[in-house]
């Protein structure tokens, strides 16, 4: 039974749908690591059983992933991609984009990105933010996201939240929204383990936004030792040259 | 040498090396700010090489655009370098020109005999902006379409040809594929301008030789170095003193360049803005829209003029006037002397305040306009435009003001005055507020110890300049 406190600004109430989603909600933090491939894994396994029902990640290919993550490309293939499909696809969703728009009113937008677009501690609230809202069309309702369009897919991981939303004004004169989150039904984790669960997740929503990313730091490291070494050479050819220049 | 001796009488080779590099003299006290002019021409290159590769792969498509750069950005070997070192340079490049721009106007670099110099530096830095706000859309994410709306319907709000004109240029009732594709175009071609543009402000330079920190032409001081007889005294070759000061410069330099790139390749959202990871949506408007860094101190202008006689002209008109009134400079400054070391405390102090100006009119374009902030812009805008039209003022060193100097101070005065009632108090005001009496007091301060005092009390006067400065 774990209880949240978020305060929302009322007046940042975005509309509904897919977009926006900034609310005003405190964010918790999270520490993704791309050394860390354990966690990477789980966050791939999470993703393909959870994610990639309804959103694609068709930027992301299956082999990179294989090969990024350390994961074996027969298993790849054997747990993560369907009958038929090849080692090379990118990750593609079997709903269609109609049928999609019929049952949730939206499409449910491409995930490869979606680790530049919010930021991790954005993702990693939110995944853990649902709560039972029986005035939704989905029954489901996000305290980062309010009116979310998407259903709480993971519910029968973590549980079911309800939420006990006073108002109360602050200092300022302005009334705000204070929603609690309290755990009325447990689901089959514990809530240390859906939060850790979660922030492999949320890591490898981060990695798979800019697989680049893997190796761009340890370049990023190669190339700032040759150029302290070149500058120190132009320094002293500099030095050099100019020894007669009064 | 008999190859030289065949090529020399078909081509000017080595004419042309001694003429600009091997016995181009230069002054031999050029200090930090003159590392940028050679910087500039680093980052061009790098532009137009990592540009042409990545048109390689990219296709100025609405229905692939957004794509094809996360093709690069994934499947394309060295694909996400490439980009990064282009986007990383486009930002670069502004950072680079406002430094080399400052520069001119520490040392008046932009004086007699070196207005054209100046002239084709503005128009330089006019075509450089083009070319980002077309590089910018072709990513076709969010930002790239929304920015480019917002500029597009700039044009909208010109009296009886808006309409017809903003529609020209999208080719489209709205940004479209068709936009994107001559965008496209102009993007790829402008470089060339560019580069065009750049060998003109090298031989224009190469023609009145450089300018230095202390304003003092070297040309005019006595003659005969080591190498040359002929030659101004103060001079050096610029091959190989400068060139290998170049070098280290460009060293240091990339240091900086490719510690963004690998390490912050988004610079927080500065270079490469968050929602610009989302494709473009014609239907769904962001919350907030802000261009990229090195267009905001223009935007903030731009949304800070109000309406006026049912038209939002006056910002676009304002917004082009600040850009534009750069190709007077050489002649709003009257100072007897060149190089900010020998003006006097007034100049310096306008200098010092006009940098702060233009970095919170940067800031305050990537801001959300509040009532606040939008306040403050005026402000910052009002004191912006008085920086150029109070030049012959403070810039007078003690002279009479003469009867331009005289017009532009009458129009400080009715823009100071016109703000004021319009802006704050009158007509369109809204409540005072004490934020409001604030700033009127802080204008009215510009207006007194930038125009008036300098110019009828005259207490600004400027240090001697030595005939010939020794270092």
């Amino acid at each position: 039974m774990k209880r949240k406190l978020l305060v929302l600004v009322l007046a940042f109430f975005p509309v509904t749908g897919f977009s926006a989603g900034a609310g005003g909600a405190a964010l918790d933090y999270v520490e993704v690591s791309l050394d860390d491939k354990v966690s990477l894994q789980n966050g791939a396994k999470l993703f393909v059983n959870y994610c990639l029902s309804c959103h694609s990640a068709k930027y992301m290919r299956y082999n990179r992933m294989a090969q990024d993550l350390e994961i074996p490309e027969a298993l790849v293939k054997e747990q993560m991609i369907l009958p038929g499909g090849k080692i090379g696809d990118t990750m593609n969703t079997t709903m269609s984009k109609e049928d999609a728009e019929e049952w949730f009113g939206v499409a449910p937008p491409d995930l490869t990105l979606i680790g530049k677009l919010y930021t991790p501690k954005w993702l990693y609230t939110y995944l853990r933010s649902f709560y039972r809202d029986e005035s939704t069309a989905s029954g489901w309702n996000n305290t980062v996201f309010p009116n979310v369009a998407m259903p709480h897919v993971m519910h029968e991981l973590q549980g079911i939240q309800k939420a006990n939303i006073t108002t109360r004004v602050d200092e300022e004169g302005h009334a705000q929204q204070v929603i609690e989150l309290e755990m009325v039904k447990a689901g089959s984790m514990s809530t240390e383990e859906f939060d850790r669960s979660m922030r492999d997740l949320t890591n490898f929503l981060y990695y798979m936004a800019e697989p680049a990313r893997m190796v761009r730091i340890k370049y990023g490291v190669w190339t700032m030792s040759f150029l302290l070494v070149l500058g120190i050479l132009a320094f002293l050819l500099k030095k050099e040259y100019w020894r007669d220049v009064h | 040498m008999s190859f030289m001796n065949w090529l020399d009488n078909r081509f000017p080779a080595t004419k042309v090396t001694r003429e600009h590099i091997t016995e181009y003299y230069a002054p031999k006290n050029f200090n930090f700010w003159y590392f940028f002019g050679s910087l500039a021409m680093v980052v061009l290159a790098l532009q137009i090489v990592t540009g042409v590769l990545l048109a390689m792969n990219y296709k100025p498509d609405a229905g692939l655009a957004f794509d094809s750069v996360e093709y690069i950005m994934r499947d394309v070997w060295g694909g996400w370098f490439v980009r990064y070192v282009h986007s990383t340079g486009a930002s670069m490049f502004f950072v680079v020109i406002y430094l080399h721009m400052f520069r001119g106007l520490l040392y008046g670099s932009y004086r007699n005999p070196r207005e054209l110099l100046w002239i084709f530096g503005v128009i330089i830095y006019l075509a450089m902006m083009a070319t980002a706000f077309f590089g910018y859309l072709l990513p076709w994410g969010q930002m790239s379409f929304w920015g480019a709306q917002v500029i597009v319907n700039l044009f909208e709000t010109l009296p009886f040809v808006g309409g017809v004109l903003s529609e020209w240029i999208r080719g489209d009732y709205v940004i479209s594929d068709i936009t994107l594709n001559r965008f496209y175009a102009f993007h790829y071609l402008l470089p060339f301008i560019l580069v065009g543009l750049v060998f003109l402000h090298i031989v224009s330079l190469h023609k009145v030789g450089s300018n230095n920190p202390d304003g003092v032409e070297i040309k005019k001081g006595p003659k005969g170095n080591r190498w040359n007889e002929e030659a101004p005294k103060d001079g050096i070759p610029f091959h190989p003193y400068y060139t290998v000061k170049d070098l280290l410069g460009t060293v240091v330099f990339l240091a900086v360049f490719f510690g963004i790139v690998f390490f912050v390749p988004e610079m927080g959202g500065y270079f490469i803005e968050r929602p610009n990871f989302e494709p473009a949506n014609p239907l769904k408007t962001p919350e907030h829209i802000a261009p990229v860094w090195y267009f905001t101190p223009y935007y903030a202008i731009l949304r800070a003029v109000p309406s006026f006689a049912g038209t939002q002209v006056w910002g676009v008109l304002a917004m082009f006037a600040s850009i534009a009134v750069l190709f007077f400079l050489p002649w709003l400054d009257r100072s007897p002397v060149k190089s900010i070391r020998y003006k006097g405390p007034i100049t310096k102090l306008a200098l010092m305040v006009f940098v702060v100006v233009f970095i919170v009119l940067g800031w305050l374009g990537t801001q959300p306009p509040t009532t606040d902030l939008t306040i403050m812009a005026q402000f910052f805008t009002l004191v912006y435009l008085l920086f150029f039209l109070l030049f012959p003022c403070f810039s007078s060193g003690g002279e009479k003001l003469g009867i331009g100097g005289k017009l532009l101070l009458l129009v400080s005065v009715l823009l100071l005055l016109g703000t004021l009632f319009y802006w704050w108090f009158g007509w369109s005001g809204g409540p005072a507020s004490s934020l409001k009496l604030v700033y009127t007091l802080l204008s009215v301060g510009v207006l007194l110890i930038f125009g008036v005092v300098p110019a009828y009390i005259r207490p600004d006067s400027v240090k001697p300049v030595p005939e010939r400065v020794t270092s």
